[in-house]
């Protein structure tokens, strides 16, 4: 199904199904236990050795030698894998840096040995015996001084972000001296681990040259596609499935060693193997969202209207990587006649840096909506009359170009009536409760909508039973769900009677579950494949396809009726088809909009900043699910608080590592950290993104948050921090005198 | 992880014998030898399980105190209702620490004898004098923000990190043991962690085989009882600085910092500076203090957290 124009009334609009606060389907198999994970497939593989990893313990540098003989002599040791035995190995369209070190190392904790034995027991105490001896090469660990030579260039997120070089509109230098107002700073943000629940693991299966491999990955085509890639082999010949994902936050988009490494463990070892990453090795290993340099300014007349704003950012990636688009919602998000935005990218040798939830637009409204904040408060206004003042119904660089739905505007005064924003004191530093210095602080949420094409198969079974097919993943996200409920609505059947079969090779190739592109565009894929089956059914019942009606198990047609299941009494009915995307998406700017309201209290004492209260409201096209839609932005909300007040991968810049990689030092928010949280969808229906008239929200959800927590902090103290995260000794010395 | 062999003791002066060999260690709660066995950073070649010594309970001693054994679990001593009347601070730096279900797990004598968390320990790539003496110390010069800042040396600036501990040692608790002889001793909890010096492996003044078997608290002492405890998340983290505090009605009183030493920092001299204010107590406190840029903020820290402390004792 092609969708090139705005979408027309449909079954969906129903909102029967649709639209309903269902609970997950797949809920009582996560709650019991019985939701087979990456490493627990023991009915299917109930023989598999384990594979324990070797790290490299050098960022940069060569293997000089590997001694494996100890290793191989300990008890229960099948095999032992290093790029010497290895064989040739490719390296993934998607990956920077390849999975397997040797003899060069790229980073730190880069595989350079998988060793597999009979029990997970002894192929870590085996793994613990490999010596491997490193020759230490030049590196470059510290992007401050590398970004002081670094080339402008332009990138892409390769998931909804992205920008060119430079990009100019009208004379930013020029309008910027002019301006009546003007704000120039520098912002900076860490770098980010993913820090997901289940660990990166797969078991890995071969018969004859034929590799069955189970995994944790959002992306089921692009892991299949490379790990073909990297093994040098058919992508016929292997199946990559991936039912169950316990988070991934855009680490595990792509291939990652763990699935490398037990396939050719288990090719050695003649045996299935199954490999985890241990949790301290999964900071390095793997990739994380790279640390920004941001330089915004914004020049404004004074009644608050924007006549310049640029927004330069830089940050740092191995040889051939990708920048951090923070500038990326800058090209949107505000009017201005003039306007310039930059990125830089440095070289650095520590781990890859790459897509993490909502990329670009993360970090990059982490520092543009403090700067809002703060040009606010030069101008003498509202920062909420401010960012309204500014708000523009068309692409500030191509005016031709409308958004296809922006609510703004209603979002940010839905949310300060919400709020009680109204209370809040201008001027910073005035309002205590107890101990507590108490602030508010908003920001707007913004993200892009991104089209992908999407698959599905749709199965009508003759017990009446409808069954979807697609490789969609379900990364904790609700894919099961709200997938079970559009083909609920399209088939007109309870959703009791749809069975949803996700994250496998064998199904269609979906979306995926990325860029907060996967809820709306792999329903789209399963709304296109139920129009092909009730095409069929229309046609085995010999009704008029064109008018049947779809409802209560039953199909009408004029005065004509049957039970859906009658259409497939001669053998089953099977739709299948494919969502693609025309130049709508062009012609239109699909973005995702909200506010971030958030109250927090500074200790006057000890600067801890603690929350108390923060609100998201947002505007998204059609929600398909208000329960698991919420519970994807409370997460986000919940992520931006851990951006704004802890996340931090800590870089030793003398030996090229994350040194704080597990989670008692890379600290994410836990349940004392977040007291109330409240969302609300402003109904919307987005005809102009696809048929489901829907667009993401999981990223919206964290977009704006992290400003939001630091423009209350300082409504709290009265002392501005721009540097993430907004620890007590970055303000400690400024607060008032206690003793 | 190493293979290891294991037993389990019937009797402490069995234990403490079969401890005395080379590269054995005791078992208690496991909560934290056991993740450190998992990365190689302890590598024991023998444990002594010793969950059947029996020395499970909170008893009164003669002299109007606690007799606290060493395997009564965190969450027990916590929610002793004698502990929560007469040695409130005690409770309170306990549920400061750690999660409910490490407490559940987590032994008295466990706890004092858990190891640091600076992050060049944890990992095995790095120099660390503690963890293999002679290697170096990459946190001198490295991200040293949680780390010790007064009684480290230029060996090791790494922290204990435990919180019962701190409060403890405002309560001149005694660390009673027993020897592979069978002899007895108390030792106080102001002598028990070692500063670091040439000797940053050797956490404690025990000596080898030396069996913890209870804590004794002195009687009670009355006062206002606090454990301020500051940290970046709101729980499940380590101090960056705490205080504990027993402040009586007439603004003396005793208090010790978490988080900034290779023990419980106590300063006799300076808490009794304490009716002169936080600053005045700190400056004493911390004099000799030697502390980096990632964590020199702990000074002013301590102060505005002992004010703190002193603000609620007065209101």
């Amino acid at each position: 199904m092609k969708f090139d124009t705005p979408a027309g009334q449909n079954p969906i609009d129903r909102m029967q199904v649709v639209g309903r606060a269902m609970n997950r389907i797949d809920g009582p198999l996560k709650t019991t236990g019985t939701a087979p994970y990456a490493y627990e497939h023991h009915a299917e593989v109930p023989n598999a050795a384990y594979g324990y990893l070797v790290p490299a313990a050098i960022a940069k540098g060569r293997i000089a030698s590997i001694d494996t003989r100890a290793a191989k002599a300990a008890p229960g040791v099948l095999a032992i894998v290093t790029a010497q035995n290895a064989g040739p190995l490719g390296k993934g369209d998607k990956n920077t840096v390849k999975l397997l070190a040797g003899p060069d190392v790229d980073h730190y904790h880069q595989a350079v040995a998988v060793v597999v034995a009979e029990t997970f027991e002894q192929a870590r105490a085996a793994a613990g015996l490999v010596r491997v001896d490193y020759a230490r090469g030049a590196a470059q660990f510290d992007l401050d001084q590398a970004l002081k030579t670094a080339p402008l260039t332009g990138g892409s997120s390769g998931e909804g972000s992205g920008a060119p070089a430079v990009d100019r509109v009208g004379k930013f230098e020029q309008a910027f001296a002019a301006a009546a107002v003007t704000l120039d700073q520098t912002y900076s943000t860490p770098d980010h681990s993913h820090a997901m629940m289940e660990p990166f693991a797969s078991i890995a299966a071969w018969n004859g040259d034929e590799l069955t491999l189970w995994t944790s990955n959002q992306m089921i085509n692009w892991g299949h596609e490379d790990l073909a890639k990297t093994l040098g082999m058919p992508k016929e010949k292997i199946r990559f499935m991936s039912p169950y994902v316990g988070g991934g936050f855009g680490g595990k988009l792509f291939l990652r060693t763990d699935a490398v490494m037990a396939a050719l463990g288990a090719k050695a070892a003649g045996r299935p193997v199954k490999l985890a990453l241990s949790r301290p090795v999964i900071a390095n290993n793997t990739t994380h969202r790279p640390a920004t340099r941001q330089r915004i300014r914004i020049g404004a007349q004074k009644d608050g209207t924007i006549t310049a704003i640029a927004h330069e950012s830089g940050s740092g990636d191995q040889p051939g990587g990708s920048p951090e688009t923070a500038v990326n919602q800058t090209k949107l998000l505000y009017a201005g006649a003039n306007r310039m935005i930059s990125m830089r990218l440095a070289v650095l040798n520590l781990p890859e840096g790459n897509a993490m939830r909502a990329p670009g637009e993360a970090p990059g409204m982490m520092a543009l909506e403090i700067a809002m904040d703060e040009m606010a408060e030069k101008l003498g206004m509202d920062p909420i009359a401010f960012r309204i003042k500014n708000d523009t119904q068309v692409d500030p660089e191509k005016p031709e170009r409308r958004f296809s739905q922006r609510e703004l505007v209603r979002c940010l005064n839905e949310g300060a009536q919400r709020f009680g924003w109204s209370r809040r004191n201008a001027k910073p530093g005035q309002v205590r409760d107890g101990k507590w210095l108490v602030g508010m602080g908003v920001a707007s949420a913004f993200r892009n909508h991104m089209n992908m094409p999407s698959a599905a198969r749709v199965r009508l079974g003759q017990d009446g039973v409808v069954t979807v097919e697609t490789d969609m993943t379900d990364i904790g996200t609700g894919s099961y769900t709200i997938i079970a409920q559009t083909a609920a609505e399209m088939m007109g059947v309870p959703v009791e009677a749809v069975v949803v079969k996700l994250g496998s090779s064998a199904y269609p190739v979906s979306a995926g579950s990325g860029g907060q592109f996967g809820a709306a565009n792999s329903t789209a894929g399963v709304y296109a494949a139920c129009v092909k089956l009730r095409e069929q059914v229309a046609q085995r019942l010999g009704f008029n396809s064109a008018d049947a009606v779809f409802q209560g198990s039953k199909v009408t047609s004029g005065n004509r009726a049957a039970d859906l299941k009658q259409a497939a009494q001669g053998g089953e009915l099977v739709g299948e088809d494919k969502i693609e995307f025309g130049k709508l998406g062009k012609e239109y700017q699909l973005s995702t909009f909200g506010a971030h309201f958030v109250e927090v209290g500074v200790d006057a004492y000890t600067g801890a900043t603690r929350l108390r209260r923060m609100l998201a409201v947002c505007a998204a096209g059609r929600i398909i699910n208000p329960k698991s839609a919420r519970s994807q932005v409370i997460g986000a909300m919940t992520m931006g608080v851990g951006s704004a007040l802890m996340e931090e991968l800590a870089v030793d810049t003398r030996f090229g590592l994350f040194i704080n990689h597990d989670l008692a030092l890379y600290e994410v928010p836990v349940h004392a950290d977040i007291p109330h949280q409240e969302v609300v969808f402003l109904p919307e229906v987005d005809d102009k993104a696809n048929p489901m008239k829907a667009k993401g929200v999981g990223e919206l959800g964290l977009c704006g948050v992290g400003a939001a927590v630091a423009n209350a902090i300082y409504n709290a103290t009265g002392v501005r921090v721009r540097d993430y995260p907004i620890t007590l000794d970055k303000h400690l010395d400024k607060l008032p005198a206690v003793a | 992880m190493k293979a290891f062999t294991y037993e389990r003791a019937k009797d402490a002066r069995g234990a403490a014998q079969a401890a005395a060999r080379p590269g054995a260690k005791f078992l208690a709660g496991g909560t934290n030898l056991l993740d450190l066995m998992k990365i190689e950073v302890e590598t024991p070649t023998h444990l002594i399980d010793v969950q059947d010594l029996g020395f499970d309970k909170i008893e009164k001693t003669a002299e109007g105190g606690l007799r606290i054994g060493a395997l009564v679990t965190n969450t027990d001593l916590a929610a002793d209702e004698r502990v929560r009347r007469d040695y409130s601070v005690l409770t309170r730096a306990i549920v400061a620490g750690a999660s409910g279900q490490l407490r559940n797990k987590a032994s008295t004598a466990g706890n004092l004898l858990q190891r640091t968390r600076c992050p060049y320990f944890y990992d095995t790539n790095m120099a660390c004098n503690k963890r293999k003496p002679g290697s170096g110390c990459a946190a001198i010069g490295g991200y040293s923000r949680q780390l010790g800042l007064i009684g480290v040396s230029d060996k090791c600036i790494a922290t204990f990190p435990g919180d019962m501990a701190v409060a403890m040692r405002v309560l001149d608790a005694y660390v009673e043991t027993i020897d592979p002889a069978g002899q007895r001793r108390a030792i106080p909890m102001a002598d028990f962690h070692r500063l670091w010096g040439d000797h940053p492996e050797q956490d404690t003044v025990l000596k080898s085989g030396e069996l913890i078997t209870a804590v004794t608290l002195p009687k009670p002492i009355g006062g206002k009882h606090f454990y301020e405890k500051v940290r970046d998340r709101a729980s499940y983290a380590y101090a960056l600085v705490s205080v504990a505090a027993v402040i009586q009605p007439d603004g003396t009183g005793r208090v010790a910092f978490g988080g900034v030493a290779p023990r419980p920092w106590r300063v006799e001299a300076a808490e009794a500076l304490l009716p002169q204010g936080a600053a005045a107590v700190t400056a004493r406190a911390f004099q000799g203090a030697t502390p980096t840029k990632d964590n020199a903020f702990k000074l002013p820290l301590a102060t505005r957290a002992l004010a703190s402390v002193i603000a609620q004792s007065k209101a």
